[in-house]
């Protein structure tokens, strides 16, 4: 019998997870996927942490927002997450008007967002020179920030891990019921898996679980943003984030630096029936660009290096569901989780986690180590880092990825670490090989040796992201064999 | 009559009006640009040929061995070469030249190595 | 930190034939840095014939091409190191790499010779909407799977762009038993050489279709198909005329960009229209001492241009580590008159030439019956021949003798232009 099972492993769950393992719990989490951050949104997003203003007063997006944006500065530090403060800036065009700038002012008040500042057209443009010719002025939000989502996620798996919580990937959660006081989960694979509490952070799936247990059901709604990524050489082409004035379907299409360098344009919010239709659209990216154009003018056409869309698990009632539910006792929600749920991770995950062990009754760990070593990034460190480093390990001196500088030393500590990377797109999330401007045109070869070689596997095994994404379908002439 | 027909000997690609009798049979070429091409223009309206190249797994060698035939085949005989050179077996160590299927398809051509493997 | 007299960055066909100069010239402090295993570049992967003609007038094949350069450079005894990626190149010549036994590496050279080469445009560019799905490649990343780890990326193939290392590539998996159902072109003309339409495609009845492009892509995990639809003359997909292709896999040929991260760190200015190195007629770019030859400098056709282009290179890199290479003159800019793309060099020193310059180009169209005219200042001093057809896919090129641009005190600026047929 297990103390915990946390359904999904994307930021929710896996910072819910962590917080549990400060406690002497015994922790497991389920993923269907082959990877974490890997089901949903938590790692196609906009990588923003975001400072508040937007969320309605008196909302749990509101309140957990607030009080998750402020940690990430001590988060991130022990964590080896890369994460800057380089502000937001919510901006108003001439047709909009300055109103809606003082409306999210307010806002911001009510929901206890510091550092906040109304900015004229002048210091406007001073501040971001490359700013849309029809900008009339801004709200400048101190505590905006960004962040690399999926690095957030994994950091927080690896760190539940290293503190004994496990982690079972490739593990889908078919149904869960009650049974002489405790939950049974029953898994895809037929196994029955008995435990004390159950959180359901299954994301766009939170509903299919909530509504299995209780009689408080609420749906979620698909909504998709798509994005386009702009190569690296523009990094500087905006300094803070980039905001529109909300719709009411959400924040609109930003335009953000991301911690990486390259600049994401986008979401759209169109809304769906098929929770998994990632596609990306010509009529959604369309409308990226005709949305980002307003904040920048000058966007480079012919310096894209991609594309991609993530569905958001809006909830029907408009907000996030946190907490033990009532008609299902031990049962605990973290669902419905969208925008701003990435900020809002670590405030939900302390919150539920005191929750939690207040119905349970655990102990707090002697030895808890809040501090995760991230993979060494090669292309940061200084040349006298990158020669002790491949003194040390030889690996660090092959250079794989061409386009982002990534070294056979990453990749292999990708796969070895906790948690490791089991396909081509973990890797890539984890070292961004693959992610430069060739899209993996070169380093594909070497990436699926090297995850041969790290796991035992033939060639013709290895996937882009699990399941059917097989890369390659057999050995020249195989075919012909006694023709 | 006459085609028009792309010389492949090099890639200049002349553009090469070759005329023909009411046979079928070579009377003149021209549009090339050198010798080769109007001996090309010839073959290729009466017996068009090709080089093939291809690679080979070989055992004890993650790096195909990759070949050609050492000189053009008959046009027709393309696949049945391929599926000779697919039979062939290959010891180590190999070096460029080296004969690896002598005699393809009958033609009096051998398929030969084209890079070094150990 | 070692001192180097000539670097040559890529022991590719550029990069050896460069080194082979620089050494016949007289430099023994050469060193050549490769990050691949082995020397000889992507012709190591390029195991079809058409090599060699130019140079050698054999009909070779890429690694054979690769092991006369391979071989000349052993007998030289021309120091090489492979397995070694540079990481930065500074203005004062500083190369900075690493290795995996010599760990980060410092050189100062004297002079350096940019032959990085080039890479594929991904799907990520073109930004392709659909599914992200496995089963999408660039050619080459198809082509060195089949070639040099033998694996089958796929066996219902689409080829989208018809530029050579798709067209290969279609014969390639054709030979490989696979189904290559049709190669899609977004341009009314096909962007590869006209021999390789011929032997790649129409030898296995395999549709050319102009004026298309992929626009959507279905699979979930593994490509499913493609929807394809014709375009009108903005080159903007027709409603209406969508055509869904079964396949598992998507090859991309849509173009080759030069690799030039190391020359902007070491501040070489690049040209718009070729997006590599601004050069002049000693292949000398604006950086004192930095030299630029093949594909990182313009993307070729033929690799026996490529090799004569960088034994030029590596001459001059020499003569300047000689203490020849110093100018007596101002360059003089090459303009790219009608028809013209990507003319290199872009600057010449009509004053100082000994031998004719040879201008190389890209036709920005498809001519027939067109000729290569340079003019001085506005006055055309030569017009070449009629060209039967010329078209993008085929470089182009005009060779000028010193003589026509004597008798002038001053040359304002040189122009290369087509003059087409009225």
């Amino acid at each position: 019998m297990r103390d915990v099972i946390i359904i999904g492993a994307g930021v929710i769950g896996s910072s819910i997870a962590r917080e549990l393992s400060r406690r002497e719990l015994d922790i497991l989490v389920l993923e269907r996927r082959d990877d974490v951050a890997d089901g949903g949104c938590s790692k196609a997003n906009t990588a923003i942490v975001h400072a508040g203003y937007d969320a309605k007063p008196g909302t749990n997006k509101a309140k957990f927002n607030v009080l998750g944006n402020p940690m990430f500065d001590q988060l991130c530090e022990d964590l080896e997450v890369p994460f800057i403060r380089n502000t937001s800036l919510v901006v108003a065009f001439e047709g909009d008007g300055m109103q809606g700038i003082y409306d999210l002012f307010d806002r911001g008040v009510k929901n206890g967002v510091p550092d906040m500042q109304i900015l004229d057209q002048h210091t406007l443009r001073k501040l971001e020179p490359n700013i849309g010719s029809t900008a009339i002025g801004a709200l400048r939000l101190g505590t905006g920030g960004i962040i690399c989502p999926y690095e957030l996620t994994m950091a927080f798996a690896e760190n539940a891990v290293e503190n004994g919580a496990e982690f079972e990937l490739g593990a889908r959660v078919e149904s869960v019921r009650p049974e002489n006081g405790h939950w049974v989960v029953v898994m895809a694979d037929g196994r029955e898996l008995e435990t004390r509490a159950v959180v359901n952070a299954a994301g766009l799936y939170s509903d299919v679980f909530n509504n299995m247990v209780s009689e408080n059901k609420f749906n979620i709604l698909p909504r998709k943003g798509e994005y386009y990524m702009v190569d690296k050489t523009y990094r500087d082409a905006f300094n803070a984030t980039i905001f529109q004035l909300p719709t009411d379907k959400g924040k609109g299409i930003l335009v953000s630096r991301t911690v990486d360098g390259t600049v994401l344009l986008g979401p759209t919010a169109d809304d769906l029936e098929d929770k998994e239709d990632t596609r990306t659209t010509a009529f959604g990216l369309a409308e990226v660009l005709e949305g980002a154009r307003k904040s920048w003018e000058q966007i480079p056409m012919r310096s894209f290096i991609g594309n991609f869309a993530g569905i958001r698990p809006r909830p029907s009632d408009g907000d996030f569901h946190i907490g033990e539910v009532a008609d299902a006792p031990m049962f605990f929600n973290a669902a419905g989780i969208e925008s701003p749920g990435l900020t809002s991770a670590p405030a939900i995950a302390v919150h539920l986690a005191e929750e939690i062990t207040g119905k349970l009754g655990a102990k707090m760990k002697e030895h808890f180590n809040p501090k995760r070593k991230a993979i060494p990034k090669f292309r940061e460190l200084s040349n006298e880092e990158r020669a002790a480093l491949i003194k040390e390990d030889p690996a660090y001196g092959k250079i794989v990825c061409r386009c982002e500088t990534v070294t056979e030393g990453e990749i292999r500590n990708a796969i070895r670490r906790p948690l490791g990377a089991r396909n081509v797109d973990a890797v890539k999330r984890r070292t961004r090989a693959g992610m430069g401007r060739c899209q993996s045109g070169f380093c594909t070869p070497r990436v699926v040796e090297i995850l041969c070689e790290e796991l035992g596997l033939d060639p013709t095994e290895v996937t882009k992201f699990g399941g059917n994404s097989k890369l390659l379908v057999g050995r020249i002439g195989s075919e012909k064999e006694g023709e | 009559m006459e085609r028009i027909i792309t010389c492949i000997g090099c890639p200049m690609g002349c553009q090469i009006t070759v005329t023909l009798d009411e046979a079928g049979a070579f009377q003149s070429a021209k549009g090339n640009t050198c010798k080769r091409g109007a001996e090309y223009a010839k073959d290729e309206v009466t017996n068009p040929t090709r080089m093939v190249t291809s690679v080979i797994a070989v055992e004890g060698s993650k790096q195909p061995l990759c070949v050609k035939t050492a000189r053009f085949i008959p046009k027709e005989k393309i696949f049945d070469c391929l599926k000779e050179i697919r039979k062939a077996k290959v010891t180590l160590p190999v070096h460029i030249g080296d004969v690896i299927v002598p005699n393809v398809c009958g033609t009096g051509i051998d398929v030969i190595a084209t890079r070094h493997l150990q | 930190m070692r001192e180097i007299d000539v670097l040559i960055i890529g022991g590719g066909p550029a990069g050896l034939a460069a080194a082979i100069a620089a050494k016949e010239a007289g430099v023994d402090n050469l060193l050549i840095l490769e990050r691949e295993d082995k020397l000889g570049g992507i012709l190591k992967q390029c195991i079809h014939n058409g090599f060699g003609l130019q140079m050698f007038g054999e009909e070779l094949t890429g690694p054979e091409y690769a092991q006369r350069f391979m071989d000349r450079v052993e007998e030289l005894k021309i120091p090489y190191q492979c397995g070694t990626m540079v990481l930065s190149v500074s203005p004062e010549k500083v190369v900075t790499a690493i290795n995996p036994v010599e760990g980060l590496e410092q050189f100062q050279a004297k002079a350096i010779v940019l032959a990085m080469g080039c890479r594929e445009r991904p799907r990520g560019a073109l930004g392709i909407p659909g599914w992200r799905c496995a089963g999408i490649y660039s050619a080459g990343t198809a082509q060195r799977f089949v070639n040099l780890e033998g694996f089958m990326p796929g066996k219902k193939v689409v080829i989208l762009g018809s530029g050579d290392i798709g067209l290969i590539m279609a014969r390639r998996m054709t030979f490989e038993g696979c189904e290559v159902k049709a190669c899609v072109e977004l341009m009314p003309y096909s962007s590869g050489l006209k021999r390789n339409i011929v032997q790649c495609l129409d030898d296995y009845n395999i549709p050319l279709m102009l004026n298309h492009t992929v626009v959507d892509i279905a699979g979930r995990e593994r490509l499913e198909g493609v929807t394809i639809a014709e375009v009108d003359e903005n080159r903007k997909p027709i409603p209406g005329s969508e055509q869904y292709i079964e396949c598992d896999t998507l090859l991309l040929s849509v173009g080759l960009i030069p690799e030039n991260e190391l020359s902007l760190s070491a501040g070489v200015q690049l040209g718009r229209s070729t997006q590599g190195p601004v050069v002049d007629e000693t292949l000398a770019t604006n950086v004192d001492g930095i030299f630029a030859a093949g594909n990182v400098l313009h993307v070729h056709d033929l690799v026996d241009f490529v090799s004569q282009e960088a034994a030029r290179a590596g001459a001059c890199a020499a003569a300047y580590v000689q203490g020849k290479g110093a100018h007596s003159s101002e360059a003089v800019p090459v303009e790219e008159g009608f028809g013209v793309n990507g003319c290199v060099p872009q600057l010449i020193h009509p004053a100082e030439l000994k031998e004719p310059v040879k201008f190389m180009f890209r036709p920005r169209n498809v001519y027939k019956g067109a000729r290569i005219c340079v003019d001085i200042d506005g006055e055309e001093v030569l017009r070449g021949k009629p060209h039967m057809i010329m078209a993008p896919g085929e470089m182009a090129a005009i060779e000028v003798a010193p003589e026509l641009f004597a008798g002038r005190d001053t040359i304002g600026k040189v122009t290369v232009r087509l003059e087409v047929r009225a």
